[in-house]
């Protein structure tokens, strides 16, 4: 990480804090005071958006973990964050069980799921990886139709009741908005801190250089299924919430397409990078909203394509969007933006 | 019993048969270039509809519609590669995979613009021929076609690669690309002249499965999704293995689906998948990896 210049370390706890300058700190002021007062002002289907993103947000952070920093492919997160969504359906339905409760559960048993579908990546990687986790994108949902209809509904939507805190009902979008906010914040400071620590350094050893970690004592199998496991906990909360805000679900809330999308949104914010997954996501999120609202007005101009542009536009923006990133800017937002800083602060120097 | 038991295995190997011709695109993108092509069910879908478009739109002739899809497929294949692909030379794996991904997006998307997303089918049969009866057994005459067809592609593909200039040109390529530039080799010629045989493969492939099933831009792509596990399990580099693993798919589908419970047919590719990556991720035929330090 780059700092500016005449920003120095003192002392140990200056060397490890993770907001370090003033500015850094005026930053997540504003930015967590921003997020305290939005439901106050903004319209619900902002908020609604909000929520999604935010939401998505967990899930890709997960996802950064083990494609951005373990470098192990995964087309699978979706489907994991389908076993999250349908563990809370569960618990709060049959067990009655309260929301603190069944959000961590929902965490853990996607956790256990996506330990499963990683190890295949002890003996491969690469194309072979990407395949392991299509088979979870197929199999997991085949699995929740298919193998015990009674509880999980089938292919039918199911209900989902609003959750509870302490008696308290979150149940609109502005109460959900500071629920699924916590869990964003929450889960951006613990990512942050655990790409740190030794599991994160051993993540991105076996990244770079599996032989090499291997060599120097970093068991591969041990971090590759942790980072599987890590991955899939935040898919697992993600869906967990999913859950609790949709108010219901559904199998067909995640599909393969999700999968890639969750990929996309890696490639564009920047991988290897917290600050890019959220980036990417918002990007990304953002664009498909301007891009529904686009269809329609295109469809005056174009009516025979009235019906198509809606559901074509969105596919054809993202996957140019995608392959230009990939082309042109292969380090994504996260890398552009650092160059955006380094220019105002070398600024009338170009170096 | 047996006679059922027989019956979904002629299917099975039949439609194998169409999965081990779209496995060939794959494999052979992967044996000169060692890009993975995710887009493969879209350029699949590509050439039917290109096809379908000439005979329905144009009313052309079958013969002038089918050489034109295969011609316009030949150019896709070739527009992938000087856009997307040679700009990526270099760049490490996971962003290759990517950008086939990505490609697989804008390529679906652009396709729902101009034929939208409902399913047609072709207006009459393409190809000659009538479901032959033996004893008992119906053998469909698409699926036959289909199968000799992609016999047919596999015998010309593994002597192109055995035999002939370009054929080694691209063997070298997939060793070392530097390598195989430092001796003379045309290393971008051999990555346009693979993606687009590629095109061109996946085309027939399309007009093949299109026959059958009917086009739509939302199911035929996930189609072509269960050529990944066929690929896996013959192996990424072997073309034979291509041929075995397509046929296996084809008829363990069949036969899961006819004689254990229709439902499991969907998911059998993708649990041999795991199967295989499980037991033996290099495939039956492909090149065991050894890695040293």
């Amino acid at each position: 990480m780059y700092r500016p210049c005449g920003v120095f370390d003192e002392t140990f706890t200056q060397d490890l804090a993770i907001v370090r300058t003033k500015a850094h700190w005026g930053l997540v002021f504003f930015a967590l005071a921003f997020l305290v007062c939005l439901p106050a002002l903004a319209s619900g289907a902002l908020l609604a958006n909000m929520n999604a993103i935010g939401i998505t947000i967990i899930s890709v952070l997960g996802l950064q973990i083990v494609v951005g920093y373990t470098g192990q492919i995964s087309l699978g997160q979706a489907a994991f964050m389908s076993v999250g969504s349908y563990t809370a359906f569960m618990l709060s339905t049959y067990l009655k069980a309260p929301f603190l409760i069944a959000l961590p559960l929902s965490g853990l048993t996607t956790g256990l799921a996506g330990l499963v579908f990683g190890l295949p990546s002890l003996r491969i990687k690469g194309f072979y990886l990407a395949m392991a986790t299509l088979a979870a994108q197929f199999i997991i949902p085949w699995l929740i139709v298919n193998v015990r209809p009674d509880l999980t509904g089938g292919t039918s939507t199911m209900v989902v009741q609003p959750p509870r805190i302490f008696g308290y009902k979150f149940h609109t979008q502005q109460h959900m908005f500071y629920l699924i906010m916590a869990v964003v914040v929450l889960s951006i400071y613990l990512t942050k801190n655990l790409v740190r620590t030794r599991v994160g350094r051993a993540f991105v050893a076996v990244r770079d250089n599996d032989l090499a970690a291997e060599v120097m004592g970093v068991s591969i199998l041990r971090y590759k299924l942790s980072a599987f496991f890590v991955s899939s906990f935040y898919a697992g909360l993600a869906g967990g919430l999913w859950a609790y805000w949709m108010r219901c679900v559904s199998v067909d809330h995640f599909t393969l397409m999700d999968s890639i999308w969750f990929l996309g949104m890696l490639v564009v914010g920047g991988m290897g990078s917290i600050s890019g997954a959220v980036m990417g996501t918002i990007f990304i999120r953002v664009l498909d909203i301007l891009v529904k609202a686009i269809g329609p007005w295109l469809g005056e101009f174009f009516p025979s394509l009235a019906g198509a542009a809606t559901a074509a536009l969105a596919p054809t923006v993202f996957g140019l969007i995608m392959m230009l990133f990939l082309v042109f800017e292969p380090r994504g937002l996260a890398h552009m933006w650092e160059r955006v800083k380094s220019f105002y602060r070398l600024w009338p120097f170009s170096y | 019993m047996l006679n059922l038991f027989l019956q979904f295995l002629i299917n099975g190997l039949l439609v194998g048969g169409v999965y081990a011709l779209l496995a060939l695109g794959v494999v052979f993108i992967y044996r000169a270039t060692q890009v993975f092509n995710f887009a493969v069910g879209d350029m699949v879908l590509f050439g039917a509809f290109v096809c379908w478009s000439f005979l329905v739109w144009a009313q052309w002739p079958v013969w002038a519609a089918l050489l034109l899809a295969l011609l316009v497929s030949f150019g896709l294949g070739l527009l992938i590669e000087r856009l997307l692909m040679r700009p990526m030379i270099g760049q490490p794996l996971l962003s290759m995979i990517m950008a086939t991904l990505g490609l697989s997006l804008f390529l679906r998307g652009v396709m729902s613009f101009i034929w939208s997303t409902s399913t047609v089918s072709y207006p009459h049969k393409l190809l000659p021929g009538q479901t032959l009866k033996f004893g008992g057994l119906f053998v469909s005459d698409e699926l036959l076609w289909a199968f000799g067809v992609a016999i047919l592609v596999f015998v010309v593909l593994s002597l192109f690669f055995q035999r002939g200039r370009i054929g080694y040109g691209m063997r070298a390529t997939a060793e070392d690309h530097q390598v195989a530039q430092a001796t003379g080799i045309n290393v971008k010629n051999i990555f346009a002249l693979t993606w687009s045989i590629a095109g061109l493969v996946a085309a027939i492939g399309g007009v093949l499965l299109a026959s059958r099933v009917g086009l739509s831009v939302v199911s035929t792509p996930l189609v072509a999704l269960k050529i990944f596990p066929a690929v896996l399990f013959g192996g990424l580099e072997s073309i034979l293995g291509a041929i075995v693993g397509g046929l296996l798919v084809g008829v363990l589908e069949n036969l899961a689906g006819g004689l254990i419970d229709p439902k499991i047919a969907e998911i059998t590719p993708y649990l041999i998948l795991l199967l295989v990556l499980l037991i033996r991720p290099e495939g039956a035929f492909g090149l065991k990896r050894i890695e040293r330090i």
